[in-house]
């Protein structure tokens, strides 16, 4: 009977919804190291995501703009370490969802359906200027939650470490004002 | 397929896997993160930090590994990180929980994904004055905490370890007392 729990154990592993949130936090400082020692390149995601954003601004504005970029002559556009990261990054989660069967197509999430209620348009609205304004201040930083969060924090980089606090401080200010402080849902 | 293109397709793999089983891609998560109902995204934050800044420290000593120091450029990195905290709590994801939501199904996550190309065009094309305006203001280089402190490494991580446990302990007794 043992040998059966065993053998079961890891395909409940795979089927359980969540994990610890500590032992992903584990998992994701153990591929670090990997990272650092392997690939050569610390985990980040909005330096290869603006390199990829030079394709997309040659298509909308002619190719000039972005070959007389100084930002772009910094950070050109290639099938790169980083972006591809970026798609192994979504093709992990996707495969990670449909194996726990969590996969689902969300278009309005609770949170926002309970104070701005479905609309999808509106929805998609915040989603699209906020991912806008994430990127530009993630870039003006100089890192995002993975490349000053994780990344840059592990190495005690000052940059990182301000980043963080700066961000932490900014979003409880923001949830604040536009959820109310009555809001606190569910406990955990 | 190439090693040189396998291996950031297994690490991003492995990564994006983490992220979902962690729940972070789940925006609800991070909007409890800053509602302090859903402490999720610290539980996972904190100990990579940990655990990844202890592997690396030995590994930069053992000569495996060097650092990549981001610029402490401060008033572009205060500034950036404010505006990036309130686009945060609008979007509901960071830009790598946001991109892995997208493999789960996320359509409105996907939706930010183009805001965040928008937001990388605009920041290319202004990037000439920021770099002459901004980013120049308290830039004080590739400096680290222990070297402008005088504390050293392990000590940084001590504290912060100790810090983490303290909170985990008190995040775990009152999400069992509610």
């Amino acid at each position: 009977m043992s040998a059966s729990i065993a053998r079961e154990a890891p395909r409940a592993a795979v089927k359980r919804i969540d994990w610890s949130p500590y032992l992903v936090g584990v998992g994701i400082g153990v591929l670090s190291w990997a990272a650092f020692a392997i690939a050569k390149d610390p985990l980040g995601i909005t330096g290869p995501l603006s390199s990829a954003a030079a394709p997309v601004a040659a298509y909308l504005f002619g190719p000039e703009a972005v070959e007389n970029n100084a930002y772009w002559r910094e950070h050109p556009f290639a099938w790169n370490y980083g972006v591809l990261f970026l798609v192994g990054l979504i093709a992990g989660a996707f495969v990670s969802s449909l194996l726990a069967g969590t996969f689902r197509f969300e278009i309005v999430p609770q949170f926002w359906r309970a104070r701005f209620g479905g609309s999808a348009v509106k929805r998609f609205f915040a989603a699209f200027f906020g991912g806008a304004a994430l990127m530009y201040g993630a870039r003006l930083a100089g890192g995002c939650t993975s490349g000053h969060g994780i990344s840059g924090t592990l190495q005690l980089a000052v940059s990182s470490w301000v980043f963080l606090i700066v961000v932490f401080a900014s979003a409880l200010i923001a949830s604040r004002l536009m959820f109310g402080p009555g809001s606190r849902g569910g406990r955990g | 397929m190439s090693a040189s293109l396998a291996l950031p397709l297994i690490m991003g793999f492995i990564f994006g896997f983490l992220l979902n089983r962690g729940r972070v891609t789940d925006c609800n998560v991070i909007e409890g993160q800053f509602r302090l109902s859903d402490f999720t995204m610290v539980k996972v934050m904190l100990p990579a930090m940990i655990v990844g800044g202890l592997g690396v420290l030995a590994l930069t000593r053992m000569g495996e590994a060097h650092y990549y120091i981001k610029d402490a450029n401060l008033l572009g990195v205060a500034l950036g990180a404010a505006l990036f905290g309130v686009a945060l709590v609008f979007y509901g994801y960071c830009p790598g929980t946001g991109l892995a939501a997208v493999g789960a199904g996320s359509l409105h996550a996907l939706v930010g994904v183009f805001g965040m190309l928008a937001g990388a065009i605009l920041y290319a094309f202004s990037y000439g004055w920021i770099k002459a305006h901004i980013l120049n203001v308290w830039a004080y280089g590739k400096i680290r905490l222990p070297e402008i402190t005088g504390v050293p490494d392990l000590v940084w991580f001590g504290a912060v370890g100790i810090i983490a446990v303290a909170l985990f302990i008190w995040v775990e007794r009152r999400s069992v007392g509610a």
